[in-house]
């Protein structure tokens, strides 16, 4: 039962990585599809990030001082200024682990 | 022009300093599998056959809450189906592949993967055989994420949740789009997006993570109308 319904799941992924690529051809996008698609990293991405740094594990809003926007808000400094992707990581979770562990929030 | 290897390699380095965020996800994804009381091998089969993380936690977190199988297939559907768009968009760059290529190329396109080929591939266009690059980001993420939920279904209950590790996604998505806060169309694009998300968080099947982009990219839309 739990692996007809993996299997199920996992066919229905591959569809959706697998038709744009297989089936959709240069003359089939017009250009102005191209140009609003050049948006797809800049209009998925925060539907992934502002959930995970404003909501919680129960599903409800985060208070204004909580570290994760802080850790959040050190990440984006710095990773605008490294342009350095483990730099940006790291920053964000030693600021965000500093305020949780030394100041016990 | 890069030989099939440079690119391949390329693609790997590209994608390697997110294996930071997506090596303790993949832990934290096993781990929670085991936790919710699943058969080890039933959580391990997520892992190749769907190989999307946050689809697989809720996956689990819906069958053990008692939904039904319909109600987690759909929402898995449509937790990934971004990966149209991630299709959508990759499609220019690999239209000349022959149709097994694509067939096999595109079980390895998921997010980490789609971002850092997407950037390489704008800067290299007129380069040859550019589906190395995305061989090399996929496959890596691939690996480490077999590894990767493999240790946490080994390590179960050991792993702690509340040093919150899980921190480290929303993170490596700020690394990906960083930069591009220095364009203003891009900024509009993407508090849309953001906003969207949080405002209808509570929609059914996780549907946030579709809606959202789809307000996000209307906008788009709006501001390629203005720049005019």
């Amino acid at each position: 039962m739990s692996w007809l319904a993996i299997i199920t799941a996992g066919i229905i992924t591959y569809l959706m990585r697998m038709t744009m690529v297989a089936l959709v051809s240069k003359d089939m996008l017009g250009d102005k599809i191209k140009l609003v698609l050049a948006y797809v990293p800049s209009a998925v991405f925060p539907a992934i990030i502002f959930p995970g740094v404003f909501i919680n594990d129960y599903g409800t809003f985060i208070e204004m001082n909580d570290p994760k926007i802080f850790g959040a808000l050190v990440a984006i400094i710095v990773g605008y200024f490294s342009r350095n992707v483990i730099a940006t990581i790291l920053s964000g979770l030693f600021s965000y682990w500093i305020i949780i562990f030394i100041f016990n929030f | 022009m890069l030989s099939k290897k440079q690119l391949l390699t390329r693609g790997i380095l590209d994608v390697a300093p997110h294996m930071l965020s997506v090596i303790p996800f993949g832990i934290i994804c096993g781990a929670v599998g085991i936790e919710l009381g699943f058969n080890p091998y039933l959580v391990y089969g997520l892992s190749i056959i769907i190989f999307g993380g946050a689809s697989q936690i809720v996956f689990l977190q819906l069958l053990s809450g008692g939904a039904s199988a319909l109600i987690a297939i759909t929402s898995v559907g449509v937790i990934n189906s971004r990966h149209l768009l991630y299709g959508a968009v990759l499609s220019e760059y690999l239209e000349k592949l022959s149709f097994i290529k694509k067939l096999l190329i595109s079980y390895l396109i998921v997010d980490q993967g789609f971002a850092e080929s997407n950037k390489f591939f704008k800067k290299n266009k007129t380069e040859e055989n550019l589906y190395y690059h995305l061989i090399g980001t996929g496959g890596t993420l691939w690996v480490c994420w077999q590894i990767a939920t493999l240790t946490g279904i080994i390590l179960g209950s050991f792993v702690p949740e509340e040093i919150g590790l899980k921190f480290a996604i929303p993170l490596t998505f700020i690394a990906i789009v960083v930069q591009d806060l220095k364009k203003m169309d891009h900024v509009i694009v993407m508090f849309a997006s953001g906003i969207s998300s949080l405002i209808f968080f509570n929609a059914p099947f996780k549907s946030y993570i579709i809606i959202a982009p789809i307000i996000a990219l209307l906008v788009a839309a709006l501001v390629l109308r203005f720049k005019k």
